[in-house]
């Protein structure tokens, strides 16, 4: 972490990022296992906190406990189904070039929009991303254009050709 | 095509057959499960359903790909991944179906994804999304994608995130 990395925040952050990179997050062998081994496979069955704990050589209530404890703690998100990234619609990828002094501004008119589901600032010229999510091709192509009509600034949009992504989460410790 | 993980076009993506119960389904598991010894029970209980026909329903839309996995999901920005890196590479056109495919199935990179590139202000073609504890450590990992993609690679440059300043998860409101 450089000096120059500015805090992240944002809605999805349920605990606090700073409180947590000042306290290193201390694990138990339990937590780092159900960490690493069910980011894809959890089980789709009556009792899956029952298999787990067989499989992992526990009891049902430690697993559930120490899922509870994970989530409350803001380390993990959520235990379920994990959908794929469009169940129906359209979406783009699209950047803005914006000057230092009206970031703020604009990234304010960019959030705002309902259809925007991913905003972030990169250090970069285009120092603006954002995903446009709609039900339809036409329904994304308005909203870029209202945002370009709204901060007066030119849209890169770089939709999807092809994924490579399989999405099978990733090795936190190896 | 072979070989190749399911391709999600964002712009001509439709839906499998996800009729309104699906949704709700969805609707009620995408912020998670309950963390109760029966969770898919106790889902089915909240809308009204048979936690067989639960059980069904997600394992076919498991199937049909729109749910990718089930996953106990890691907030990695919590857990110390709190260096996001979007690399951006120029890969010449014949290769970037290849090199994609290869990119994606690396350890260090959670979404990859082919994308035009819009001369002159942008050159890049392949969008490869790496996490880092530290900014050193996600330099190791472009280090690594730069000498996978060797000869075939004009260029490349890391956009690394500043803010987060909107996420959100949910992809079909209640």
């Amino acid at each position: 972490m450089t000096a120059k990395h500015t805090p992240v925040t944002g809605e999805s952050q349920s605990a606090s990022p700073l409180a947590i990179l000042e306290t290193p997050v201390s694990l138990t062998a339990l937590e780092k296992c159900l960490l690493n081994e069910y980011q894809r496979g959890f089980p789709l069955c009556t009792s899956p906190f029952a298999l787990i704990a067989e499989q992992q050589g526990v009891t049902e209530k430690d697993v559930i406990s120490t899922l509870d404890s994970l989530q409350q703690r803001g380390l993990v998100s959520r235990v379920g189904p994990v959908f794929a990234p469009l169940c129906a619609g359209a979406s783009t990828l699209a950047a803005l070039s914006v000057p230092d002094d009206e970031l703020e501004r604009v990234a304010d008119c960019v959030s705002r929009y309902e259809e925007v589901n991913h905003n972030y600032e990169r250090e970069h010229a285009f120092n603006l991303w954002f995903v446009v999510t709609a039900p339809d091709q036409a329904h994304v192509q308005r909203v870029l254009q209202a945002i370009e009509a709204e901060t007066g600034l030119p849209v890169l949009n770089l939709p999807l050709e092809r994924s490579f992504y399989i999405d099978l989460g990733f090795p936190l410790w190896c | 095509m072979t070989g190749y993980p399911r391709a999600l076009n964002e712009t001509q993506q439709t839906s499998p057959s996800l009729d309104a119960t699906d949704r709700r389904i969805i609707v009620a598991t995408q912020a998670g499960l309950p963390l109760v010894a029966e969770p898919y029970a106790a889902l089915a209980r909240q809308l009204g359903l048979e936690a067989d026909e639960v059980l069904q329903r997600v394992a076919a839309m498991q199937e049909n790909g729109m749910i990718r996995r089930i996953a106990a999901v890691p907030n990695h920005y919590a857990l110390g991944y709190t260096i996001n890196g979007m690399s951006v590479w120029n890969i010449t056109d014949d290769h970037i179906s290849e090199l994609g495919r290869q990119v994606g199935a690396l350890d260090c990179v959670s979404h990859c994804y082919h994308r035009p590139r819009h001369l002159p202000l942008w050159p890049y073609n392949l969008f490869a999304m790496v996490h880092g504890r530290s900014r050193q450590d996600a330099e190791e990992k472009v280090s690594g994608i730069e000498v996978l993609l060797g000869e075939y690679c004009r260029g490349h440059e890391v956009l690394y995130s500043k803010r987060i300043l909107k996420k959100t998860g949910l992809r079909i409101q209640g």
